[in-house]
Order: C-alpha cells, then structure tokens, then sequence
C-alpha cells in the first residue's frame, strides 16, 4: 500500500514527465502540497465547500422552512434546541433563513465573477497585445473605473435600474471589472514579446487566436487569485445593497437585508441581526484565506515575503 | 606583526526544511594589518565568513567557533550592543553594488554623517566637515556636490567610492570588502581598487577582501585563501599562487586564459566531492 | 571652471523644468478624462438607465402638462450628446439639480452634510494609521511570531466583517449595555441650539469654541464610528505596511546600514520605514477614499448626519438627483485623493523627482 504510493509520488515529481498530463498533474501536485502546508489556507477551503454544500442540499439541511414562520407561537424566539439560532420577527427559523441564504450569496459572487472576470481578461489581453492607441485608450478607461469609489457607483446604478438581486450583481460585476483588465495586462506584456508567441505568429496564428489560445490561459491563475480575494469584497458589497434594501427583496433570505429587518430589535432581540452578519463574516474571511493561500501557493515569489 | 583577527574552526549553519545546512564548516586563520583574498565560486561560504565576523549572519543561522577573536575581543562572547558598537566603528564592510547597498531616500552625505555619529560625539558642522573630507579621500572631485545628491543620481563607481567614504568615516581597523568591484564596470572597476588600495595602506588597517576572482585577488591581496564548499582547501601567498597544489586551485587557475596556449577544449572546473569531507 | 561646465546647471534647470511641465499636463490630462468619465456614468445612470428620467424627478403622479413642461425646461427632448454637454456644463457650476426630499439645490445640501463625513473618515484614517503601521511594522520585524499571526488574524477579520453589522454590534454593546459611549448622531439634543459650528468640523470647532462640554460630547459620539472606521483602516494599512517592510527589509542597504553598526531601532524605523513610507502614502490615501465611501453604510447604522445618510436617505426616497449629486462628490473626492496620493509619492521618493 505505501509502497504504491510512494511510486505514484514519484511518479507526480519527476523531473522528467512522459507525457503532458504527467506534467501538469505533477505541478498540480506540488502547487496543492504547497497549499495543503497552509492550515489557513485549507480552513478557508473547508468554509467555502462547507457553504457550496449547504447551498446545494438546503432543502435537506434546512430544518424550517426559510419562508413561512409561525406567528403565532414562535415570534423572535431566543436560540434554543428546537431554533439553534432563534427565529426571526415573522416566527421563521433564523437558521433555516440562513441555510437558503447561502444560495442566494453562492449566486451572486459566482455570476459577478463569471460576468467581470472574463469581461477584464478580454479588455486586458487585448490592450496588452494590441498595444498603441487601443491599449492607451482601453487602459485610461479601465483607469477611470479604478477611480471610482465603488460601491457608492453601484448604489446608484441600482438606484436607477431599480432594486433586486439581479441588479445589485449587474451593478457589482460593472464596477469590479478594472483590476482583472490590469492584471490580464501586465500579464500580456510579460509574454507578449517571447519567442512561443513569435513562433505561433510565424505559423499564421491571427491575432484573435493567439490572444485567445496563447495569452488568455497564462493569464487565467493570477486572475483566479485576484477574483477570489475578491470574493469577500462582492459578498461584502452584496450584503450592504441588502442591507439598504437595494439588493434581495423580502422575504428572500439574504444575508444583508436578514441584518437590516433584524435591526429594529438589535437591543432585545440581538440574535436575529447578529446571526446573519456572523454567517457574511464567516464566509468572507473563508474566500480571503482561500485567496491568501491560493496566491502563496501559486506564486512562489510572494509566499517568499 | 601583531594579530587583528584570530579565527579558529567557524562554523555557520543554517536550518532547512531538509534539516541543517552548514554554509561554512570549520575555517581558520588569522590576519595581521595585511590583506587576505578569500576566493570561491558562490556558496562556497566565503560571504558568510565575513558576515560571520561582522555579526551579519541572518537570524535563523547558527554559528560557533572555538575562537573568533578581534583586537584580543571574544566576539563570540560579546552581547549584541558589544557588537554593534564594534560595527562601523572598528570592523567595517563594503557591499557588492550601490545601486542596492545605499538607502535610496537619503542622501550621500546623511549617509555618510549617519556613520560617524552613530560612532563618536560630534556636532553636526564637525560631521560635515569629515563627512567632506572623506569623500575627498575616495577621489570625489567636488564633494559638496555629491553630498547632496541621492544614490540614484550618481555612477556605479561613483556610488562605490560613497559606499567606501561611508564605512570608512570612522576610522576602522578592519575592513571587509565584499565582492566590491563586482558589480561595476570594468574601467572604473580599477579605479575603486586603487582607491581602496590607498587607504588601507595609508591607515595601516587590514583587508579581507572577498571575491570569485582569482586573479583580481592574487594581484590585489598579501595572501590568499581558497574556499569550497565551506571549508579552506588552501592558503598560500599571493606571489606563490603558480605554486599552488590542490587540484581545486589548479582548476580555478586554469580557468584562466593565457595568451599562445592551445585552449582546446576549453578546461572545466572539476569538483571533487571528497574535497567536501 | 570651463564655460561648458558653466552652462551645465542651467540646461539641468531647463530640462528640470521641462520634466515638471510634463508631469503637470500628465496630471490635468488624467484628472480631466477621469471626471468626465465620471459625469458620463453618472449621466448614463441617471438619463439613460431609467424608461423616463423626468418620472424619475417629478414623480410618477404629477399630472402630464407638468411632465411636459419639466421635460422642456431639463432639456429632455434634446440629443444625448447636447443633454451631455448641458450636463457637464451644470455640474461645472455646481448645479446638481435640486433635491425632491429637502427641496434645496443638491450643492446647497451637500456642503452642509459633507463636514460631518470628512470628519469621521479622517478621525477614522487617523485611528487606522496611528495603530496599522506600528502593527505592520511589528509583524514585519518579528515575522511568523505569534504577534504577527494576531496582526494578520486582526488584519483578515477587517477585511471580511460587514462593517454596518459590527456597527450595530458595537452600538449594542458599549452604547446600550455598558453605557461607556453616546449613541448615534454627532452631538447631544442639548448642545444643538448652544453650539455654533465654524469649520463643519464639530470636534474643531469645539476646540475653537472652547466648548469643553461640547467637546467632550462630540467624542463620546464619534469614538465608536470613528473607531470602527478605523478599524477597517487599521486592517487594510497594518497589511500593507507589513509586505512593505517585509520587501525594505531584506534589501541590501539594511545589510549596509547593520554593517555601519546602526541600532535595530534606527534600521526598522529610520531606514526601512522611510523607504515603506512612499508607497504607504498612497495606501493611506486610498484607505481615506475608501472610508468616505464607507461612510454610506457606516451613517446609516450611527445616524450620523454626513454625506452617506444623504444619500441612502435619498436612494430610499427615489430622489436621483440627489443621489448623483453625492455620487459626483465622492467621486471628485476620490479623483482629488488619488491625485494628491501621486504628488506626494513623488516628493517623498527622490528617484521620481529628477532624472
């Protein structure tokens, strides 16, 4: 049993992989032993998967229903054995609420991610690649939107489309592609000149392919960790849309919004506005020790500092 | 001649995640007011002796030594004040590049004065004045100038000669030159030497000069030491170096090329590893 | 001395002087496409993102003349492009429209709110620096301690709490339960009808008064915003401060300045700090410009009468113009900052300064 998997180990580390797959799963190996060593890091990890599982089986986690409380008996319960986090001023289930809030978090930084990451990896490679006045003018536009203060901007795009969860994550996702396009271009000007490039532009590449094939994948890890230690900073947005009733509308159980209905009984009932922002502290502080981990482990130089 | 430095089997050691790497492994010698090459290729520990010495050595580095002695000073009894007092003051060392080794936000000449009040007692005109006149003595043509510019504003060899005025101002016995000319270019390269040549002999302190140049050492320097792998594999003196015995030496010596000698094929530096034990 | 060597210095003038020149027109190009891109989003939010923007500020029940008539007067039926240009025109004189809520001229309104958020952002950078960059310094110096394990823990908890729920924590904590602070607003009903303010900063103005009842009031309001603004500085500058001085510190100079027999003291904050001290400037620049934009959650949980309760006072009210109004402030603020960031990067890294 060890005895196999000391050649599979070898098999991941050796210097010289047969085949492409050996490789990368050799690196992949290597990069994870490095992430593995941080036990933050692998904290992070737990918490996140933690949540991907609570938003997936809510149904089955969930031991109330998130939406329809009992009025009559159970109105702004302290946390006890049958409601571990106490219920809320509409008699629902606190912990249920936050089960299936979980999705509603899970959306929103998935859908913000999949809107602004590729939308700053094309601005940026093209800008890099490109060069001359389309990277001077697509650069002084991405710099604009680095100007700008972030969430107010984002309030006021919800403010005119209108309040809503869809909004909030248009409103979030516009103002947080600037720092991908950055990253995405210092990347492509580090490759941009090298000599695979030159040779793929020998082989008749055209520009759209070599920027697509060639450049986007080199730029697609610096970008991950830059998107997920931006995760807590959506989540975090998010929440304070909600909690200005700009985000999910009632009686969704988003986290935000669930602090601001628990507001008006902060003095006596602190539970039903404490338990929620316990749950956006928790999960931001996993996406930032994922993120810190995640850059250690991929980047050597850093990790060094 | 009276001894300035004794040191008996150094050793400096450092932890790894694979357990303790000793960087140098027991070298001796001893120095009078003269100067001594210490030669080797990179990690063979010729830095980390001198760090060693100066009390340099990067935190985590473990060092010992049955006698590391200075001016009849146990250095390896003396508390970290003790040492720090002797540094600048007494044991100075020069750095490889200046582009790296001077404080970017300040100024040559604060830079210069920093070092002499850190050391003794004087005013501020009385700083200025020894700070200008040591930038005379490394042949900087108008010192008031220089005083005032910052480090990015100046020469390589220009920066070195700063670097030099700098641990010097104090009036140290020993000096610890560190790769000084490495760095720099060619022409100014000997330029610096001759300057560091004047003021050693002229205030009779001793050298240890460190370097992966034979031949800039064996041409420099009184004696000569030759370093592998963080042991001492030979010392001799610098006019006997034709003379020398060790096969790693021969090696090193004939690394170099000579005009009318067929060089075909190039030789290569041999490493032995019981050379190592 | 030759006359070649003569004219040196003032061709290195000229040439200085051409560099600052440069470097000026550099900053009014930025600055400039900075703030127009900035008043064309806010346009774009404010005349194109909603189905009818004259709704928007009347009302959807006022009767249809009255739209008509608003919509000729703003200019409505125009092309975008001369909308734009009217835009920008207003704006440049100060004109944002007038508020629906308080019916005042937004600028009217703003300029007696925006006092109140500059003073708690700047108690709250001042608190944050005062205690990150000790805090970065310390866990650089004595790194993978266990002080540095509880900076950075410090550090990552700022990053990641929502900081309007630790606000309202904190109100029930020490406000509520213990009693050791005064609850939300700036000053106590009693001192509204004695106290004059001067400079729109209460704490100055105080001071200036010699109100010391007033004074000691003002604090006991602004400790907890301030200090929860500052924490979340204190998190963002202590992490920085930390990469900074872990960078300066393993450079050669400090080698140099141990050699020349320098105090650690003297190394860590006379040398390395120095050196960290250039980039942190920007750092603490930006965490400003992130205070004043965290100044729209952190006002509303402490009713604090600044900018940000403006604002989401008039986002809950639909009244836009007030609401970009704001937004053009903070945002002209930031441009201000990060423009103010740059000159001093430049003054205190002598490298920038000459060629």
């Amino acid at each position: 049993m060890s005895e196999t998997a000391m050649t599979r180990r070898e098999w991941l580390l050796t210097d010289r992989p047969q085949s492409r797959l050996q490789a990368r799963l050799g690196r992949a190996y290597v990069t994870w032993r490095r992430f593995a060593a941080n036990r933050l890091a692998v904290i992070g990890m737990l918490i996140i998967l933690g949540l991907i599982v609570l938003a997936i089986f809510a149904p089955l986690l969930a031991p109330y229903s998130p939406y329809v409380g009992d009025l009559a008996k159970s109105r702004l319960l302290p946390p006890d054995a049958a409601h571990w986090l106490g219920t809320d001023d509409q008699g629902r289930d606190i912990l249920s609420r936050l089960i299936y809030g979980s999705r509603l978090t899970l959306q929103v930084v998935v859908l913000v991610a999949i809107i602004a990451a590729p939308l700053g990896l094309l601005v940026g490679t093209v800008a890099g690649y490109a060069g001359g006045w389309v990277d001077a003018v697509l650069m002084r536009i991405t710099d604009i939107f680095l100007a700008f203060p972030k969430l107010v901007l984002a309030l006021a795009f919800v403010a005119a489309l209108g309040p809503g969860i869809g909004n909030a994550i248009i409103a979030i996702a516009i103002t947080s592609w600037p720092p991908y396009a950055r990253i995405a271009r210092a990347e492509t000007l580090t490759v941009r000149n090298s000599d695979y490039i030159s040779a793929v532009r020998l082989m008749g590449a055209s520009p759209w392919r070599i920027v697509l094939r060639h450049i986007m994948p080199l730029c697609i890890s610096s970008l991950i960790v830059r998107v997920t230690l931006d995760m807590a900073g959506i989540i975090l947005t998010a929440a304070g849309l909600g909690f200005l009733g700009l985000g999910a509308q009632p009686p969704l159980p988003e986290w935000g919004a669930m602090i601001a209905s628990g507001r008006r009984f902060i003095l006596d009932q602190w539970w039903v506005a404490a338990m929620p922002g316990f749950a956006i502290l928790v999960v931001s502080l996993g996406f930032n020790l994922l993120g810190d981990g995640l850059r250690d482990a991929l980047d050597p130089r850093g990790s060094s500092q | 001649m009276s001894t300035l430095l004794d040191v008996r089997d150094l050793r400096v050691s450092f932890p790894t995640r694979t357990g303790m790497v000793e960087a140098v492994r027991g070298v001796s010698f001893t120095l009078g007011r003269e100067r001594l090459g210490i030669v080797g290729e990179s990690g063979s520990g010729k830095s980390q002796t001198g760090r060693a010495i100066m009390g340099l050595t990067p935190e985590h580095g473990r060092i010992s030594a049955e006698k590391l002695e200075f001016n009849g000073i146990d250095l390896t009894k003396a508390s970290k004040a003790e040492r720090r007092a002797l540094r600048g003051k007494r044991i100075a060392m020069i750095l490889q590049d200046p582009k790296y080794s001077l404080n970017p936000v300040m100024s040559i000449g604060r830079q210069i004065i920093e070092t002499l009040r850190t050391h003794e007692p004087v005013g501020r005109a009385e700083a200025r004045r020894r700070a200008l006149d040591m930038l005379a003595a490394v042949q900087i043509r108008d010192p008031e100038r220089v005083f005032d510019l910052y480090p990015h504003e100046v020469s390589g060899g220009m920066g070195q000669r700063a670097m030099i005025a700098m641990m010097l101002v104090a009036g140290p016995e020993l000096l610890i030159a560190d790769e000084p000319t490495s760095a720099l270019d060619v022409t100014v390269q000997l330029d610096v030497l001759g300057i560091l040549h004047r003021l050693v002999a002229d205030r009779g302190m001793g050298l240890i000069f460190i370097s992966h140049d034979l031949r800039l050492v064996s041409s420099f320097c009184d004696r000569v030491i030759v370093m592998y792998a963080g042991r001492i594999v030979e010392e001799l003196p610098a006019s006997r170096l034709s003379e020398a015995e060790h096969p790693y030496t021969r090696g090193l010596l004939n690394c170099m090329p000579k005009i009318g000698v067929d060089r075909h094929p190039l030789p290569v530096l041999d490493r032995k590893p019981e050379w190592a034990l | 001395m030759s006359p070649a060597e003569r004219r040196m210095p003032a061709r290195r003038a000229n040439r200085r002087a051409f560099a600052t020149l440069k470097a000026i027109a550099g900053f009014v190009v930025v600055v400039a496409t900075t703030y127009l891109g900035l008043l064309a989003v806010t346009f774009f939010i404010g005349r194109v993102v909603p189905i009818d923007p004259v709704l928007a500020i009347v009302g959807d029940r006022a009767p249809s003349h009255v739209v008509e008539r608003v919509r000729q007067e703003m200019g409505f039926n125009l092309p975008y492009y001369q909308q734009f240009f009217l835009y920008v025109k207003g704006v440049l004189q100060g004109d944002f429209g007038t508020s629906v809520l308080t019916t005042n001229p937004v600028m009217t309104d703003i300029r007696r709110v925006f006092p109140a958020t500059m003073e708690l952002a700047t108690v709250g950078t001042v608190i944050g620096a005062a205690f990150g960059i000790p805090l970065g310094v310390l866990a650089a110096v004595r790194r993978g301690s266990l002080a540095d394990q509880i900076v950075r823990i410090v550090g990552l908890v700022g990053y990641s709490v929502p900081i309007f729920w630790l606000g309202l924590l904190a109100l029930l904590v020490f406000y509520a339960r213990l009693g050791w602070t005064s609850g939300p607003g700036r000053m106590d009903v009693v001192f509204e009808y004695t106290f004059t303010p001067i400079t729109g900063f209460f704490l100055l103005d105080a001071i200036l008064n010699r109100d010391w009842a007033a004074f000691r009031d003002i604090v006991s309001h602004i400790v907890l915003p301030g200090s929860l603004l500052g924490y979340f500085s204190l998190a963002y500058i202590s992490r920085m401060t930390r990469s900074f001085m872990l960078n300066e510190l393993s450079q050669e100079y400090i080698v140099a300045a141990r050699a020349k027999g320098l105090s650690e003291t003297r190394i860590i904050w006379g040398h390395a700090l120095r050196n960290a001290a250039v980039p942190l400037v920007t750092v603490i620049a930006l965490s400003y410009a992130g205070l004043l934009e965290g100044s729209v959650l952190t006002e509303t949980v402490f009713a604090w009468p600044g900018l940000g309760l403006y604002i989401t006072n008039s986002l809950q009210n639909a009244d836009m113009n007030a609401v970009l109004g704001g937004t053009i402030v903070i945002g002209s603020v930031f441009i201000a900052i990060n423009l103010l960031s740059d000159v001093l990067y430049r003054m205190l890294d002598p490298r920038t300064r000459t060629r």
